[in-house]
């Protein structure tokens, strides 16, 4: 069992580390006591920051130690606020958090490329720890401005060594070579990246000389959501079917749908390919693909529904189904 | 970890002989039979016939080269009858073809597509739907994709007659060469040259996807030989696998009534039709790949340097992977998975493309046609790999 939508858990700041320039680590326990629901490597949490603020921050702890959550937190000056309110939290504070829950899943492949830009390193560490777990070939390329802002940086390279991970700081040897990096695609590599826009947005260029599916990424879209009830749940009527499906967080769109009998075309379900692109005739999307264009995005005509919902404050979509 | 290997068992039937080009399943159900990998004597190589074996070489592209070329030979060290398209390359050279192709063809771009391609396929299909009898074929599935693809890549209207003999060429030559490709090849150089021309940057037009391929050379991503060979893939590999494509699935559809009045029900599903149509009757069916490095698949020893041939259209018909009704046409069977289109690095990039016309045509057809069915029997065409028919006569009740 999943949290239902805008359950929330009491916690407490259990410890507060300044873990580089900017950048807080905050260990989060139960107020209760008891251990947190299983979760996988990729999976984030709501904090509500206070003021009707909801960040969603990736946890970087270990799925094995469900006695504490584990956040990295930079701080971004021009933010709406929510990475400022995290950093004033002193040990001991109280804090409203969900349940884990994980829109960037692993998926079991032989070999992994990880690649990090800045803070975006935090949903990867539990990503390498269940990799070398499992015996699997894998490499972390993170970049950063300097090593004094890269988080955790120091701590990897001693527990895994210089030979998995890279560290590429700009002010030592300048920004990450994508070329180089993603120019020669390896059989059964699976690339999970994370970071800025900007350095996403190359990846994805870059990988498109991979195979199709190859490629994961998590964008820092709840940064600028404003108060996204991330997984909230919301409605969709299928326009041409007749009915109205509820959503639940836990579920995608194509998920839901499906179970009402109503079939869509579908390949990756993990928003990679395109194939479930379906029209929407009204309401407002969260686009969690990485296959539409900007345009694409801004003219909201069309969504991937196996991994795209309903933006926050749209309590409806109406498909073309 | 010792991995204890066996001999692959060796077949003497030719994969490539008259009657299993004609009708090619009974002799794939006995190659699947057979064992995980078998060696053919015929052709002196290995083949693949089941899902897994299929999808592992297809997804494995570091031992399983595509460098040594798609035919019998190995090109490496006999090259081959034209420079190396993007089909032919491994990494790291692949990688920037396939860039600058994926970025050019991908949901954006061929969304676009489906308002001009839309009033040639209505057209054609409401003259066909005045008559009583066609031929689905010579009328409709080599006539749409010649009106609508070779616009999209913008070549002139000059030497599109090419198109046809030189897509027969290029895919004949993934077989041996047997009396089919002598004749493919007959006028290969008049073909081959005519085709080259409308590669050319100063004969496209200026939106296509040819002109935009050839963008990407002054953005530095990839040089004038490439983007030519990258326009040739495009009017190679996109016009005679769409009209198998076609074909095919109203050759299914033409003895499924029941699966032809659920979708008039519901011309939502077309997209499914085609789909299942492609995995039952895969337009493109094998073709080789080169052992780079000793390997073991299947329980086999492979040696680096053979050849594996490798066949699409067993692996969409075997009963592990889709079930005892394989063979059978079931609209309701989610087909994805498939690989008609390939798998992995080398998948189709046309893939949206030919899935757009293939949609396109049968919809329109649906909107006008209640009934279809066989008016004789179809003449299945004569090729080393590909799967289609030369002639589907269909008898028809206008809706």
């Amino acid at each position: 069992m999943s949290a239902s939508a805008g359950a929330t858990i009491d916690a407490v700041v259990d410890q507060v580390d300044v873990v580089a320039d900017q950048v807080v680590s905050l260990v989060l326990r139960r107020t209760d006591g008891r251990q947190f629901q299983p979760w996988q490597p990729g999976a984030h949490i709501d904090v509500h920051v206070g003021d009707g603020l909801v960040r969603q921050y990736s946890l970087c702890s270990s799925p094995e130690e469900l006695d504490h959550l584990r956040i990295g937190v930079l701080h971004v000056p021009d933010s709406r606020g929510g990475s400022k309110a995290v950093h004033a939290l002193l040990a001991g504070t109280p804090l409203t958090i969900s349940e884990p829950r994980n829109n960037f899943p692993m998926r079991e492949s032989r070999r992994y490329l990880f690649l990090a830009g800045g803070i975006g390193i935090t949903p990867l560490i539990p990503m390498l720890e269940a990799a070398h777990a499992a015996g699997k070939e894998w490499t972390l390329v993170y970049g950063g401005r300097s090593r004094n802002t890269m988080a955790f940086a120091q701590q990897l390279e001693d527990r895994y060594g210089p030979e998995r991970i890279r560290i590429i700081a700009e002010d030592e040897v300048g920004r990450l070579d994508l070329d180089q990096i993603l120019g020669m695609p390896r059989a059964h590599m699976l690339v999970y990246a994370c970071g800025p826009g900007g350095l996403l947005g190359a990846v994805e260029e870059r990988c498109m000389g991979w195979p199709p599916g190859a490629l994961h990424t998590e964008r820092f879209v709840a940064s600028t959501l404003g108060a996204a009830a991330a997984n909230a749940p919301f409605e969709v009527e299928l326009a041409r079917t007749g009915t109205t499906v509820t959503v639940p967080n836990d579920k995608t769109i194509l998920e839901a749908v499906e179970e009402v009998g109503v079939r869509v075309l579908s390949s990756c379900r993990g928003g990679l390919c395109g194939t479930c692109e379906t029209q929407i005739i009204s309401g407002e999307p969260e686009h969690r693909d990485a296959v539409l264009s900007e345009e694409d995005r801004e003219a909201g005509e069309v969504m991937l529904v196996c991994v795209s919902r309903a933006a926050a404050g749209c309590p409806r979509l109406v498909l073309d189904l | 970890m010792t991995v204890t290997t066996h001999e692959a068992n060796v077949l003497g039937e030719d994969p490539f002989e008259t009657a299993n080009l004609l009708d090619p399943y009974p002799f794939l159900g006995r190659l699947r039979d057979a064992g995980a990998v078998s060696y053919l004597e015929s052709t002196g190589s290995y083949a693949v016939a089941g899902y897994q074996e299929v999808y592992e070489v297809l997804t494995d592209f570091e031992t399983y080269i595509s460098s040594g070329g798609l035919g019998p030979r190995d090109i490496r060290k006999d090259s081959g009858w034209r420079p190396p398209s993007i089909l032919e390359s491994d990494p790291p050279i692949h990688t920037v073809m396939r860039r600058a192709l994926t970025g050019v063809i991908n949901p954006s771009t061929v969304r676009a597509l489906r308002e001009p391609f839309t009033p040639p396929a209505a057209e054609l299909t409401e003259q066909l739907a005045q008559r009583k009898t066609f031929d689905a074929i010579t009328d409709l599935a080599e006539k749409y994709p010649l009106r609508v693809f070779p616009d999209a890549v913008g070549i002139p209207d000059v030497g599109r007659e090419h198109l046809l003999p030189y897509g027969n060429m290029v895919f004949n030559a993934f077989g041996p060469e047997n009396y089919i490709f002598k004749q493919a090849f007959a006028q290969g150089d008049e073909h081959a040259a005519a085709v080259m021309r409308n590669c050319q940057r100063e004969n496209l037009d200026d939106t296509g996807f040819g002109a935009q391929i050839w963008k990407r050379v002054e953005d530095g991503l990839i040089t004038e030989q490439q983007a030519t060979l990258l326009v040739r893939a495009l009017l190679s590999a996109g016009v005679d696998t769409t009209i198998f494509g076609i074909g095919n699935t109203l050759s299914v559809l033409a003895r499924y009534p029941e699966a032809w009045a659920q979708l008039r029900e519901n011309p939502k599903m077309a997209k499914f039709a085609v789909d299942e149509a492609l995995r039952l009757e895969s337009p493109f069916q094998k073709f080789h790949r080169t052992v780079a490095v000793d390997t073991v698949l299947g329980g086999v020893h492979l040696p680096a340097g053979a050849k594996v041939l490798v066949f699409l259209g067993a692996a969409n018909r075997d009963p592990r992977k889709w079930g005892e009704n394989a063979d059978d046409f079931d609209l309701n069977r989610n087909a994805s998975g498939h690989v008609a289109f390939g798998m992995g690095l080398h998948q189709c990039v046309g893939q949206p493309i030919a899935r757009l016309e293939m949609e396109i045509v049968l919809q329109q057809l649906l909107e006008r046609v209640a009934a279809i069915e066989p008016d004789g029997a179809p003449v299945p065409i004569l090729h080393n790999v590909l799967r289609g028919f030369e002639s589907l006569p269909v008898r028809i009740t206008a809706a």
